[in-house]
């Protein structure tokens, strides 16, 4: 009950904190097992307020990933300025494996800090504390720090810098690497604005949200380039499905296919040098591939019933796609090589939305089940097929580029909003938004 | 060839309904001769002077009426009635819409220079590209049909925004089937 509390408490500290952030993640489902870390509040050495509290920041990342449970700061049995001030066993006692120590310190260039970071190994210091013998001496070692770094940057790169953080603990102690420092592309529909269809990318948390389209008609399916610089998405801005490549640092937009029908589906290939799309104007929905530099499009698929949603392998040789082909929708694979289609899905009544995860191991898509429409995953190897959502209406899914976690678009409130879910579907939050309907979430590459 | 077995059918009716105000005219004209039998008020003095002024009241052309009235009422349905509702992840035209269409078709007939933009919609279930796909399906299963009617494919021309611009955008049953729909967009 009191813990219960104190996460409310918690959660509204956030949504007074993060006032520029107009999606918020709130964790609906945490991991039991989720490991116990200590992320001490950083050391700050300068005039009056620090600019942001990056150990928050971490903090918060971390615990999102689903694979962290960071303590909270009034049950920490310390608060350590530095690595030597750890002191190992009271943090071994509460079950911590590691603790980020760090500070920021105000450059002599007005505006800059130094930011600093230790990753401390628990367990190693407590094993060797601090000092082995060498020689027949007794000397400091430091195999117990795991990261030990600094950087100088500018206020508003303080944030992004927390996530640059985030992601090197993350792989220190999982292996793997993290996907703090991303953004992810999504549609805001809000009827009671001027341009109902708004365009916007954000950090992935939903904050640094900027909108870089508005429309009075509608706008769906972004994409983002593999060198995370461009979105490719549908716009209705002239009463038809057009496509346009954005480049969301210098906004310069090109219309790349606006063929009779659908022009429709964009998703970019791995290599960045062609798109894959849909057109009719061959009588019914195909998927086609178009060379961008060139515009030269080349038919994958033939036939009288709708073939939509590609979606690439990670080797760029192979496109999966849904097709109704076989009566309701199902999800199919083509060979560019041999142009061979075989089915890939064969659980459920209708499965459609693929998206491969970045390892290519599995297919992340949209089945429904018990007549609802939720987020699933098919493992290639085994077939094996697990429902990972029990929200309803759920659509769009799109992966994180370290393939942990899912983002999709679902009801919840009466609202269509954002949601994750990790790829083990243990983990779930919503990103509630403060106006209109939020949907076809698109998650960018690594951008570091 | 629909059309015309309509067009038919409206001309009979009228026809009988002209024959039914023919009857009950005469109805009236009896009802006065017996007031006038009855040894009447100075009213029916009056009547009886104006004489036949009762009976040229029915001089109006029934045939030429009923073609100006169904016209109209055509017209009416056209005007009022543009979209076409359908099933779950299906496109087929049902029977109710049928009469619909062929008022439009009738219009698009009479004036070949009019163009139709038919805009396909879907409920928000299944996912957004693929329901641009149906919602596509949806305008040509229309646009099919007008042009078996004999409209021109040069006067029709198809949009489908899937599930992009409901009219009801709650997620409920009642919002779902008012939003599975084609509209015809003149």
């Amino acid at each position: 009950m009191m813990k219960r509390l104190m996460l409310t408490f918690g959660l509204w500290l956030c949504s007074i904190a993060g006032a520029q952030a107009s999606l918020e993640i709130v964790i609906t489902e945490g991991v039991d097992s989720a490991r116990p870390i200590g992320v001490i509040p950083f050391d700050w050495q300068g005039f009056g307020d620090v600019p942001l509290d990056i150990s928050k920041v971490v903090a918060d990342d971390l615990r999102r990933s689903g694979a962290f449970n960071p303590i909270a700061v009034n049950q920490m049995p310390q608060t350590p300025k530095d690595d030597s001030e750890v002191d190992f066993d009271a943090w071994a006692a509460l079950g911590v494996e590691a603790v980020l120590v760090g500070s920021v310190v105000a450059a002599e260039q007005e505006g800059q800090y130094t930011v600093s970071y230790t990753l401390v190994d628990i367990l190693r210091g407590q094993a060797s504390g601090n000092q082995e013998l060498r020689d027949g001496v007794l000397v400091q070692t430091y195999d117990h720090v795991l990261l030990d770094r600094f950087r100088t940057v500018s206020e508003p790169q303080m944030r992004q810098m927390g996530h640059l953080i985030s992601d090197r603990v993350y792989q220190a102690l999982t292996g793997e690497r993290g996907a703090f420092l991303t953004r992810i592309a999504y549609v805001v529909v809000d009827e009671n604005a001027s341009y109902p269809y708004q365009l916007r990318v954000a950090d992935y948390d939903g904050y640094n949200e900027s909108t870089l389209l508005r429309s009075q008609e509608p706008l769906m399916s972004p994409s983002w380039s593999p060198d995370g610089r461009k979105l490719a998405y549908v716009s209705f801005e002239n009463r038809k499905a057009e496509i346009y490549i954005h480049d969301i640092y210098n906004q310069q937009r090109e219309l790349v296919s606006s063929f009779p029908g659908i022009n429709g589906a964009p998703q970019w290939s791995p290599d960045g040098n062609s798109l894959a799309l849909v057109l009719s104007k061959g009588g019914q929905p195909d998927i086609y591939v178009m060379d961008l530099e060139t515009k030269q499009l080349r038919q994958l698929t033939k036939g009288r019933r709708i073939d939509t949603e590609p979606t690439w392998m990670p080797s760029g040789k192979e496109l999966l796609f849904t097709s109704e082909r076989g009566g309701n929708p199902q999800i199919y694979s083509v060979n560019l090589d041999s142009n061979r289609i075989k089915r890939v899905t064969w659980e459920g009544d209708m499965n459609l939305g693929g998206s491969v995860v970045p390892d290519g191991s599995a297919l992340v898509m949209v089945s429904r089940v018990n007549g609802e429409f939720r987020i699933s995953r098919q493992d290639f190897d085994t077939g094996y097929v697990q429902v990972l959502t029990r929200t309803r209406l759920d659509e769009s899914p799109t992966v994180a580029p370290n393939g942990s976690m899912i983002m999709y678009s679902t009801v919840a409130g009466g609202k269509q909003v954002l949601a994750l879910v990790s790829m083990d579907g243990r983990f779930k939050a919503t990103l509630p938004a403060k106006a209109g309907n939020v949907r076809a979430p698109a998650w960018s590459p690594f951008l570091n | 060839m629909q059309l015309k077995d309509l067009l038919k059918a409206a001309c009979l009716g009228v026809a009988a309904l002209g024959l039914v105000a023919c009857s009950s005219n005469s109805v009236t004209d009896s009802d006065v001769s017996s007031q006038e039998s009855t040894g009447g008020s100075q009213q029916v003095g009056e009547g009886a002077q104006q004489g036949g002024a009762d009976v040229e009241i029915d001089g109006v052309s029934p045939i030429l009426t009923a073609e100006e009235q169904e016209r109209q009422r055509v017209e009416a349905m056209r005007q009022e009635s543009q979209v076409v509702y359908f099933e779950f992840d299906r496109s087929e035209i049902s029977g109710e819409f049928i009469e619909i269409l062929e008022a439009h078709a009738a219009y698009l007939l009479d004036n070949p220079s009019v163009t139709v933009l038919i805009e396909g919609h879907t409920d928000e279930r299944g996912t957004p590209e693929y329901n641009v796909a149906l919602g596509e399906r949806r305008a040509k299963a229309v646009a099919r049909h007008l042009q078996s009617l004999g409209v021109l494919a040069s006067q029709i021309s198809t949009v489908s925004y899937g599930q992009e611009k409901p009219v009801n955008s709650s997620h409920t049953e009642a919002a779902w089937a008012a939003n599975r729909r084609a509209v015809l967009v003149y």
